[in-house]
């Protein structure tokens, strides 16, 4: 199926170039980076900007560095750089496996952090990495830049706080200054190529302390603070976990539809809860499964 | 209409393009290369695979305009003297059934040896995800692409 819609296309190579054209256009342009998502909608007739400004001719866009420990993700950086980078997964491991459980390598290949952020879909699979790791996501416009932090990002299913005239330019991770382990618990259908009915980021950091963060089961991507005000502080048990997944129903508001009925996301949120917290804490010290291996 | 051109196959082409032409298409239609399967054209299948700079894309949901300045590879390309040892590992495991996935799964095989000269059967598994095959059941492609590598230290 073709394209019907018509648009202007530019491939700026200034970000001063991009601001100009967003500015001229008042919210009819459209940021293309990967095009994984934009070019599915403008298909589908759910977007019809009148023009599409291919970013992919911005060099400093393409930028994936950690200094002074901090990781900058460049606008441009897509997965499959995140999962290649070795700074990645032995830093921010968490990060690096949910980062692999996004679709498929095909679409890796394309499809950018900061895009996958902006369309801001439920289920999005880096939208626990980015609240467990409390991501900066630095946007530009007119005015200058901004910064937001991932914690104030996703506000309903598509919607962020992105304003129509602005765009990403990069999103910072700050190295947790205690040492940690993680881990990204997806649950789909099959392997590969399907969206989250569950996800969950775990942050276990030395001296019991927890960062929990879901996906897919409610309107945005969200810290799970009751479970964590629960976790703090104290040593991890049987029974402290038992009771912490009773508080997974007060955590999350998954709906039925044709991926899993809200039962079935529900039971199985509890199971990844047990698994993952299990995991991120054996792997704080460098012991229990690999990363990136299935724990469900 | 704008002209764009870049590297096809390693050869240098041109095409007068729209903006809101797609890949697939300029390939198809007007430059021939009929290797390139359409089906879902939503990115969820694999069949219109290539490799663009090296790397494995859809080219049903990449704008014809965005290929400007790049290199692309298609199955036709891949086996301009002879087929390579993946392709012919493909006919010796009887890998095709009606063969419509079968361009984009040597596309992304071809990718995976490339990136990892000696994968295992879970990360060829993981390398062909998201390019599905309604007929054969996937356990003759992935034998294919375990051979093939096993075919190329032969040969040396
Ligand atoms: S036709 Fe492109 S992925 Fe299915
Ligand atoms: S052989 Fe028919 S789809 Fe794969």
């Amino acid at each position: 199926m073709a394209i019907v819609h018509e648009f202007e296309y530019f491939k700026p190579e200034r970000i001063e170039d991009v601001i100009k054209l967003l500015s001229e256009y008042k919210g009819k342009a459209r940021l293309l980076a990967g095009g994984t998502d934009l070019v599915v909608r403008i298909k589908d007739e759910l977007e019809s900007p009148a023009a599409v400004i291919d970013i992919k001719g911005i060099e400093e866009l393409k930028k994936l560095e950690f200094r002074e420990g901090k990781l900058h993700i460049g606008a441009l950086v897509t997965f499959t750089d995140l999962i290649d980078s070795d700074i990645v997964k032995k830093q921010f491991p968490l990060f690096w496996e949910s980062s692999k459980t996004i679709a498929s390598p095909g679409i890796r290949n394309r499809a950018t952090l900061a895009g996958n952020i902006c369309s801001g879909v439920p289920s999005l699979d880096s939208g626990p990495a980015l609240l467990v790791y409390e991501a900066d996501i630095i946007v530009r416009g007119a005015e200058g830049e901004r910064v937001i932090p991932a914690l104030n990002w996703f506000l309903g299913p598509r919607r962020t706080a992105l304003k129509e005239e602005e765009f990403v330019r990069e999103i910072v991770f700050s190295l947790p200054a205690k040492n940690h382990g993680g881990s990204y618990i997806k649950l789909g259908r099959y392997k590969g190529e399907d969206l989250a009915q569950v996800g969950l980021g775990i942050l276990a950091l030395e001296g019991n302390e927890y960062r929990l963060a879901f996906c897919a089961v409610g309107p945005v991507p969200s810290r799970a603070k009751k479970i964590e005000a629960l976790l703090n502080g104290k040593p991890l048990t049987d029974s402290l976990l038992e009771t912490a997944k009773r508080l997974v129903s007060e955590e999350i508001s998954p709906i039925t539809d044709v991926r899993a009925t809200k039962e079935y996301r529900v039971h199985v949120a509890k199971i990844m809860l047990e698994r993952g917290i299990r995991a991120a804490v054996e792997r704080i010290d460098g012991n229990g499964p690999a990363y990136g291996e299935r724990l469900i | 209409m704008k002209k764009i051109s870049f590297i096809l196959n390693g050869e240098k082409r041109n095409a007068y393009v729209e903006p809101n032409d797609l890949l697939v298409d300029v390939l198809r239609e007007k430059l021939g290369m009929h290797s390139i399967k359409y089906a879902c054209g939503r990115g969820d299948c694999g069949a219109c695979t290539i490799l663009l700079n090296g790397k494995g894309v859809r080219s049903c949901i990449i704008l014809a305009i965005e290929a400007d300045g790049q290199e692309i590879l298609t199955v036709e390309g891949l086996s301009k003297d002879k087929l390579t040892s993946l392709q012919e590992s493909f006919i010796d495991h009887g890998s095709f059934q009606c063969g419509f996935c079968a361009s984009g799964m040597i596309m992304s095989a071809t990718e995976l040896l490339d990136k990892n000269p000696n994968p295992t059967e879970e990360e060829v598994k993981e390398g062909l995800s998201g390019n599905l095959c309604r007929c054969t059941g996937y356990t003759p492609i992935i034998d294919a692409v375990l051979d093939a590598k096993k075919r190329d230290v032969d040969k040396k």
